[in-house]
This record gives C-alpha cells, sequence and structure tokens, in this order.
C-alpha cells in the first residue's frame, strides 16, 4: 500500500458520485449514492487491514504543495482511522435510510451526501491546519441544504440556526489557527501538535477552539441547536449529524485543543468539567419530559457527549480512550436510536411518542432490534457503550471524583429516560389503531439495523480491535499531556506494610485505609 | 525620462482614449443601429489593453523605468494588476449589456462609449502619483458613470439614480478637492513622493485635515461607511448591468487608488490615517451586514454587500504592510468574480415577458425551475459569505491573515465575527431559492454569451479556484511590492 493515495482516493469516489447525482434520474442516483458509499466502504476496510497497528504514527501519509500558505496533506492516526471508519460505516446506511422516504429532488439529496462524506472524511484525514479548517467548515453548507430542503416542518428556522450557530464557533478558531501558523511558522499538524506555544497564549487560543468544538459537540449551554436541527433533518441527516458531525467536536479537543494547548487545556478542566456536569443531569432531566422521540434522542446525545467531554479532560489513558470508544459507540447507538425513530416515522408520519404505543405485538423484530439500540444507550455491559462509558468515567475518577459521581447518575437517568421512551413505544397496550396495524421491518431496515447491531456488540464484547489501533497514539497524547494534568482530588493513604502473620487484621485494615 | 518612452508607458491608455473617440464619431453618424457592433469593438480593445497590461505584471516592472512625464503617471505592476482586473469587469459590463437593453429597444451606442471612457478614467486613476492626475481620472470615470446610472432615460428609478450619483458624487469630488487642496498648500507639491517627504515626522493640524478630506473624498467613492447611503439607491436604480459595472470596475479602480494615496502619499503618516480606516473598515463590514437584512430587492442586497466586502477589504490596508497590500489585492479579484458572478445571474433572471426580476420573493424555488441558474447564484451567495470550500473564503482567509501578522488579532477576531451577520443574508438567498415553494415568476432563457461568463466566474469561484492561490499570490505580492518601492 505504500504510496498508494488511498485517503485522496476515498475523497476523489464520493466527489465523483455526487456529480454524477447531480445530473442522474432518482432511481440512477440512489444506485450511484449506495454504490460510491459501498466502495468507500471496501476502501476503508483496505485501509484498516493495512493500517499499521503500533507502527508509525502517521501512516499514509499523502503531501501536495498545491496551494499556497497551505498544502493537500493527509494522514491518519490511530484516532482518525477509527472515525473515519465510522464514518464510511455509517454512510451506506445513511443512503438505505433514505431509499424510500426521499422521494422529492433525490439526485441533489444524494449529492448532498455523498459531498458530506467527502468532508467528513477530509476532516479526519486532514494533516493541514487550513485544510482541517476547509473540511470542517465546508460540512455547513450541504447540512444547511439537507435540513433545510428535506427537512420538516420548521426546517427553515433550524438550518439557519444550525449554520449561524456552528459558523459563528468556527471563525473565532480560524483567528485562532491563523495566530498558531504565524508563530510556529508551520501549517503541518503533527510539527503543530508537538510545539509549546507560550503559556500566556494559550487561554485564549484555547477559548477560540473551544468556541468552535463546544458548539460542535456540543456541550450545555451551546447545544440549542442540536434538538432543533435534529427534530428537522430527515432521518438519515439526524444520523449523520449524531453519528459524525458532533464528533467532528470531539475530533478537535483531542486533536487540537489537548495536546496544542495543553496548559490552557489543564486550567480550564475544571470548567469543562462543571459544564461537562451540569449537561449530563440537565440535557437527561430534559430528555426525560420530551414528547417527541427525536427531541429526546437528540437531548441524550449531548449527556452522552458530556461524558465523552469529561473523559477528554481526565489526562490520562483510561479517560482518553474510553472517550474515543464513546464516541464511536455512540456513533453507532444514536444513528441506530435515530433510524429506530425513522422506520416508524416513514410507516405513521409522527414522532410524537404517544400516538404509538404495544409496538411489540405487531412489530416483533423492530421491538427486539430498537431493545438492544436502547438497552446500549444505556450503556449495558457488552455493548459498545458500556466500554466507553466505563473507562471514561474511571478515567474521570482518578481526578476527580465528584465529576465521577455526578456524571455517573447520567447512566442511571439515561435508563431513566431511554426505558420510559421504551415503554411508551413498545409496551403497554395498542391504544392508537392505526400505530396497531404498522407493518413489522422489511428487509432493507432489517439489513441496516442489523449490521448497526453487529457492529455494537462487536465493540462491546472484544473492544481490542477497536483499542489496538488507538493505543500508541493515545499514549502519546497521555505523555504529551503528562507535563499539565491537573492534581486528583483524591489523596490516598498507603497503608503501613504489614508482616504475614497478621495478614487477616492487616488485609482488613488496608482495605479502610484505602476508602478514604 | 523622454517622451517616448512616457508615451509607450501610457499606451493602453491611448489605445483607450483613441477608441473611445473614433467609436463616438461612429456612433454619431451610424446611429442606434450599430450600437452592437460598437459594443463588439469596444470588448476586442479592452481585451487588447488586457494583453497589453498582462505581461508587465507578470514582470512585476517598477521603479524609475514605471514613471512616465515626471512622475504624472507610473505604469507599475501594482497599477497593472488593478488595470487587468478593471478591463476584465468592464468587459464584463459590455458582454451582458446589449441583451438586457435590447428589450425596451434602449440601447444606445454611447453605451459602449460612455463604458470605455469609464475604464479610461479608472486606468488613469490606479495609475496616477500626482493629485492632478488622480482628479482627472476620477472626474472621467465619474462623469461617465452619472450618465450611465441615468441610462434608461424613460425609468423614473434611473434617473433618480443618475441625479443622486451626480449630486453626492459632485459633494464627494469637492470634498477630494479641497483635501488636495490643503494638502498642496501644506507640502507644496502634488506628486506624491514629494508630499510624502513632506510630511515626514511631526504633522500639523492643518496637514491632518487635508488626510482627512482627502480619505473622506476617496471613502465615498469605494462606497464605505459613513458615506455609503447612495450605494443602494443607485445600485437598485441603474439598469443591472450598470450596477454590476458599478459594484466591480470602480470599486478595484477606487480601492486601488486608496491604497496608493494612503502607503504612497501618506504612507509617513499611517498612524494618522489608520484609525480612521480601522473605524471605517469595522463600520462597513457591520452596517453592511445589518442594512442588508431588512432588503427585499436583490440589487440593494447586493448593494450592502458590496459596502460590508469593501469593510474586510479594508483591514488589509488597516495593516499597512506589503502583504496586507497583497492581501487587498487578492481580495479584490475574488470579489470581483464573485460580485460579477452575481449580478450576471440577476440579470439572466427574466419573467416570461423579458423584464428583469430583482425582487427576492420573485426568485422563490428558483433551483426547480432553472436549477442551474440557480446553483450558480447559491454558490455565488456562499462564497460572498466567506464559506469554504468555495473561493471566497480564500480572500477573507489572505486579508485576516495579514491581519494576524501585523498583529491586528482584535481587529480580525471582530471582523470575522461580524462575517457572520452578512452569512445571514447570504443565506436568505439561498434559502428563498431552495427552501421556499416556486413561485414561477423567472422564465426565459438567456443568451450564451451570459452562460459563457456565468460559467467562467463559477468556475473561478469554484473549489478549483484554490489551485490558483499560489500563482494569483504571487502576482499579488510582486504588484504589491512595486507599491513599497517608493519607501525605500
Amino acid at each position: 500500500m505504500e504510496g498508494f493515495p488511498i485517503l485522496s482516493l476515498m475523497l476523489l469516489v464520493p466527489l465523483v458520485g455526487a456529480v454524477a447525482c447531480l445530473f442522474a434520474e432518482a432511481r440512477a442516483a440512489r444506485m450511484i449514492a449506495l454504490i460510491a458509499t459501498l466502495i468507500d466502504l471496501a476502501l476503508g476496510i483496505v485501509l484498516w487491514l493495512n493500517f499499521d497497528v503500533g507502527g508509525a504514527q502517521w501512516q499514509f501519509v499523502e503531501r501536495a504543495e498545491l496551494f499556497a500558505g497551505f498544502s493537500w496533506a493527509l494522514g491518519i492516526d490511530g484516532i482518525a482511522l477509527l472515525l473515519i471508519l465510522l464514518s464510511v460505516f455509517l454512510m451506506p446506511i445513511c443512503i438505505g435510510a433514505s431509499w424510500k422516504s426521499i422521494t422529492k429532488r433525490v439526485g441533489e439529496y444524494m449529492a448532498a451526501f455523498l459531498l458530506m462524506e467527502v468532508l467528513m472524511i477530509g476532516v479526519f484525514a486532514a494533516q493541514d491546519l487550513f485544510l482541517f479548517y476547509i473540511f470542517f467548515e465546508s460540512s455547513l453548507i450541504p447540512m444547511y441544504l439537507i435540513i433545510g430542503i428535506w427537512g420538516g416542518d420548521n426546517r427553515i428556522y433550524a438550518s439557519y440556526k444550525f449554520f449561524l450557530y456552528t459558523l459563528l464557533g468556527s471563525v473565532l478558531m480560524l483567528i485562532a489557527m491563523l495566530w498558531m501558523v504565524n508563530v510556529a511558522g508551520t501549517t503541518d499538524i503533527p510539527t503543530l501538535m508537538a510545539y509549546d506555544f507560550p503559556v500566556k497564549a494559550q487561554t485564549l487560543l484555547w477559548l477560540a477552539f473551544f468556541a468552535s468544538f463546544a458548539v460542535k459537540m456540543p456541550m450545555w449551554p451551546v447545544h440549542t441547536w442540536l434538538p432543533d436541527a435534529h427534530v428537522q433533518a430527515p432521518t438519515a441527516g439526524s444520523v449523520i449529524l449524531a453519528g459524525v458531525l458532533l464528533k467532528m467536536g470531539g475530533y478537535g479537543f483531542i486533536r487540537f485543543s489537548l495536546p496544542m494547548l495543553p496548559e490552557a487545556s489543564s486550567y480550564f478542566a475544571d470548567f469543562v468539567w462543571a459544564l461537562s456536569m451540569i449537561a449530563v443531569v440537565v440535557t437527561s432531566l430534559i430528555a426525560l419530559v420530551q414528547s417527541d422521540m427525536k427531541k429526546l434522542i437528540a437531548y441524550s446525545s449531548v449527556a452522552h457527549m458530556a461524558i465523552v467531554t469529561v473523559g477528554l479532560f481526565s489526562f490520562n489513558v483510561q479517560g482518553l480512550e474510553g472517550s474515543v470508544m464513546l464516541m464511536l459507540a455512540h456513533g453507532l447507538v444514536s444513528g441506530a436510536l435515530f433510524l429506530c425513530v425513522g422506520v416508524i416515522y416513514d410507516r405513521l408520519h409522527t414522532r410524537e411518542i404517544a400516538r404509538y404505543g404495544g409496538l411489540a405485538v405487531n412489530m416483533p423484530k423492530y421491538a427486539v432490534l430498537f431493545l438492544f439500540f436502547t438497552m446500549a444507550s444505556i450503556g449495558l455491559p457488552g455493548t459498545a457503550n458500556f466500554v466507553g462509558e466505563f473507562l471514561s468515567l474511571a478515567g474521570i475518577y482518578q481526578v476527580s471524583t465528584w465529576a465521577a459521581l455526578i456524571c455517573g447518575t447520567g447512566i442511571i437517568l439515561g435508563a431513566a429516560y431511554m426505558l420510559y421512551l421504551y415503554r411508551r413505544v413498545a409496551f403497554g397496550e395498542q391504544k392508537n389503531a392505526d400505530a396497531a396495524a404498522l407493518p413489522d421491518l422489511d428487509a432493507r431496515e432489517w439489513v441496516m439495523l442489523g449490521a448497526l447491531a453487529a457492529a455494537t456488540l462487536w465493540m462491546g464484547v472484544y473492544p481490542e480491535s477497536f483499542m489496538a489501533p488507538m493505543r500508541n497514539d493515545i499514549a502519546t497524547l497521555e505523555a504529551r499531556l503528562a507535563q499539565a494534568a491537573p492534581e486528583s482530588d483524591s489523596h490516598f493513604e498507603m497503608g503501613e506494610p504489614v508482616p504475614m502473620a497478621d495478614h487477616a487484621d492487616a488485609a482488613h485494615e488496608a482495605a479502610e485505609g484505602g476508602a478514604h | 525620462m523622454d517622451f517616448k518612452s512616457s508615451l509607450g508607458l501610457i499606451a493602453p491608455e491611448i489605445i483607450l482614449s483613441v477608441s473611445s473617440l473614433v467609436l463616438l464619431l461612429v456612433a454619431a453618424w451610424a446611429g442606434d443601429k450599430a450600437s452592437r457592433a460598437i459594443s463588439v469593438i469596444a470588448c476586442f480593445v479592452l481585451g487588447a489593453c488586457f494583453f497589453l497590461v498582462a505581461p508587465m505584471v507578470c514582470a512585476g516592472v517598477a521603479g524609475p523605468d514605471a514613471v512616465a512625464f515626471d512622475g504624472l503617471f507610473t505604469a507599475d505592476a501594482f497599477a497593472g494588476f488593478a488595470k487587468l482586473l478593471i478591463f476584465a469587469a468592464t468587459g464584463a459590463a459590455l458582454v451582458i449589456a446589449p441583451s438586457f437593453f435590447d428589450r425596451t429597444r434602449s440601447m444606445k451606442a454611447e453605451y459602449p462609449v460612455l463604458i470605455l471612457l469609464a475604464a479610461l478614467g479608472m486606468s488613469l486613476m490606479v495609475s496616477a502619483t500626482d493629485l492632478l492626475t488622480l482628479y482627472i481620472g476620477l472626474e472621467l470615470n465619474s462623469l461617465a458613470s452619472y450618465v450611465l446610472a441615468a441610462f434608461l432615460r424613460n425609468d423614473e428609478r434611473s434617473a433618480e439614480a443618475g441625479l443622486k450619483y451626480f449630486v453626492l458624487g459632485a459633494l464627494a469630488s469637492g470634498i477630494l478637492l479641497f483635501g488636495m487642496s490643503l494638502t498642496y498648500g501644506f507640502t507644496g507639491s502634488t506628486d506624491f513622493t514629494a508630499v510624502r517627504a513632506a510630511l515626514t515626522g511631526d504633522m500639523s493640524t492643518g496637514a491632518l485635515f487635508a488626510v482627512i478630506f482627502v480619505l473622506a473624498g476617496l471613502a465615498f467613492k469605494i462606497s464605505a461607511v459613513p458615506f455609503h447611503m447612495w450605494t443602494p439607491d443607485v445600485y437598485e436604480g441603474s439598469p443591472t448591468p450598470v450596477t454590476a459595472f458599478f459594484a466591480t470596475a470602480p470599486k478595484v479602480a477606487a480601492v486601488a487608488l486608496l491604497m496608493r494615496v494612503s502607503l504612497d502619499a501618506f504612507g509617513m503618516q499611517a498612524d494618522a490615517w489608520r484609525q480612521i480606516v480601522l473605524f471605517v473598515a469595522l463600520a462597513s463590514i457591520i452596517v453592511g451586514a445589518l442594512g442588508a437584512i431588512g432588503q427585499a430587492n436583490i440589487k440593494r442586497l447586493m448593494a450592502f454587500s458590496s459596502i460590508n466586502n469593501v469593510g474586510f477589504i479594508l483591514i488589509g490596508l488597516v495593516t499597512g504592510t506589503v502583504d496586507g497590500a497583497s492581501a487587498m489585492l487578492v481580495y479584490l479579484a475574488i470579489y470581483i468574480a464573485m460580485t460579477a458572478g452575481s449580478f450576471i445571474a440577476i440579470v439572466m433572471m427574466k419573467d416570461e415577458n423579458g423584464a428583469p426580476v430583482e425582487l427576492i420573493a420573485d426568485i422563490a424555488g428558483l433551483s426547480r425551475s432553472k436549477p442551474l441558474l440557480a446553483a450558480c447564484l447559491a454558490m455565488m451567495m456562499f462564497s460572498l459569505a466567506g464559506i469554504p470550500p468555495l473561493f471566497g473564503f480564500w480572500g477573507k482567509f489572505v486579508v485576516f491573515q495579514a491581519a494576524v501578522e501585523a498583529d491586528y488579532v482584535a481587529l480580525a477576531a471582530v471582523g470575522i465575527a461580524a462575517s457572520v451577520i452578512g452569512a445571514f443574508y447570504y443565506l436568505k438567498i439561498v434559502k428563498v431559492m431552495y427552501f421556499d415553494e416556486p413561485a414561477d415568476v423567472v422564465k426565459g432563457s438567456s443568451d450564451w454569451a451570459h452562460w459563457a461568463l456565468l460559467a467562467i466566474s463559477a468556475l473561478f469561484i469554484s473549489p478549483l479556484g484554490y489551485l490558483l492561490t499560489g500563482w494569483l499570490g504571487g502576482v499579488a505580492d510582486k504588484a504589491a511590492t512595486t507599491l513599497f518601492l517608493v519607501a525605500a
């Protein structure tokens, strides 16, 4: 694979597909989009198989000096690899989800999605600061159109809010990037990740990056665009929004804020924890009272992403690995949950929870899969979310017991709102005649949800497949952060070593000592 | 410097003046029947001038070799760069005009002649290194523009636009002339180099007034806040091809002139004018963005958009560095393509009778009746808003990069944050075209010349434009450096 520009090829395939879709009939456009995304999925798998675990940090590096001021530099490490895999895995599912539900302007719709895919892969693969920015920012245009053209009743408000909110966040980041490049004299991300910026300047730079990533993530209190965007977007739009776009924020933290500005990250760690703690509790409570299914899942996304941020800002291996795992898991599971909503929305055209009930009777297959994803969202052991949430919370526990405690309530509250949702939709009596008459999953829906369920199980049962590629990168990041890591609030008292004779008593005492 | 080489340096201007006079005679004898032929010839003349200037820009001509008539006129690479943009934009204004005027049979043979005269004036403006040349060029351009604004004689709005433009333009010329006379009074010369030398060190209050009045006069010409009031009315009232012309070529000329005046003539007093320019820049960005929000007419909206863009361009001037000047030139080049493209798209929007469509409400759902046209206009709008991967982003990028490098981080942050307000109204056009139910007003077809021009500008501002960044940046750097040679 040496020297073959596979990343550029992965960008080119959907781009060509997008142009072709623009000029194609509805049926042809669907096929083109499906084929293009499947080719990209295959390329993604090739990428994964050829990724040398434990090898060089940056692999598949490409570089071409095409532009003034920045270059076409691509390359991935383990973290980027996993996020690219997530993107290419979700894309064919998105196309599948739109197969029947999108009937107007199909060509343009598929083109917008393929363009999204180009930009998402570009964001994760860019090795040049400004190239990253261009990909990052460009994703606004197709998403704006997806929400605005194919969205629900209040789509225009939602599309504006999405666009302007995220734009305001990221323009400030551009100024910070310009400053950093001016000082460091390079646009190369790996070099910048090892560059020590003056500690004084880091604060403002960090805030500028934070403005962008916090909105994208989204963190409380700048999350309000998300429920609107999710509710109005078409199903596949929600999947891609929750599955990948939000991860751009997390990826930004892990790629920029933490390694480039470690001191400022440490300085603001308390602040991030505080916002995350509020987010977990507040948005979970908000989710509990939603009557709109998509809104409920949107708020649950905010809560889950808050656990990602505490994990990221725990400055240790568990926390960082956990947050990446949780990002991947959330990408799969929240995507799947939006699909589950989409499946019944396509049939009954309402997201009102009260309009459903007792679906387990007439849609048993659906009920099983929906239950599986509900459990995964709660963090049931054996599913992907458990691995991510457990590691994140274990990581944060090492530095802040309070943050761990409060974020831990998110799991309980998550169980509450998800189970409550499931009970109202799938169990209980079939009080609505039309909901009771809905047909079960067809083959297309079964394949899409089945694939997601398989991936979720794989990640939950054997997470090593996904942990291995990123292990070295996380270790590098932790080493980079070690100088700045905040002090833990737990002060362990080491017990005195005791002679073997008093073994039983000593063990007892040591246990008491350790609990302080 | 002998007379012959001086004449060689002003060859493009000679060609322009001779051909415009000859064409004027042709127009007088042959009448309006010949207007199409005259337009074609005028285009060729502009093309010839373009290719006469182009090698000079690429070579980066500068220094004493470029000075003609003892410092009255300088044909350096900077002037050349501006001239290339001016000739290209003027050519576009000629190409899109005939089919627009033909519908009302108001295409007159004067139109191409006036456009040529305006181009000549602008060409003089950007080459002026003496206050007198500056004024002659400015007035030549302005007088032609006043007539062009009122070109649709039977249209009240057009007549009003012409009158308004004339009255306010005359006022601005007066202010400028007053500033120039003060400058002459306090420095004893009208030559930029001599003015620069005389204004070294502490500056008297009188000389400060001179700087302020000159800048105020020029701010009017580039329609920067607080001298922007005329812009929406004139843009709305003028015939659309003329508006397209106003929004592009004279902007380039006036900005280039402003750059030369402030960086050369007043170059030693940068601290004196910097605050003014800084205020004008931010005010233009913000007023341009806020003013556009409530507009129902797309030409008025574009007027505010041009005010907004001028603000971004001026950020480059605030830095006062070579990078800043180069960034301004790059921005101008991209701005021309975006604005010309938008106006071409606007000219192409006609209802079933062929009457121009100007109301934003009337282009609702354009993406369904005319997908290609809507896509091009949407690209222009995203580009004007500065959203990557469209090329408009690059203009903002280089300007802000120059500002950050010159340590104006706060200015850059405020400016770019204000650009988000601007994004709102550009998005509105996209929203109306793509999200709203079709109004089915826009009908009719356009000729191939419109499509060709639109395709060129759309291609330029598409992501493919980034491939040009190296070349464009290089040429602009060369041009900007020549501007600073005087300082050395």
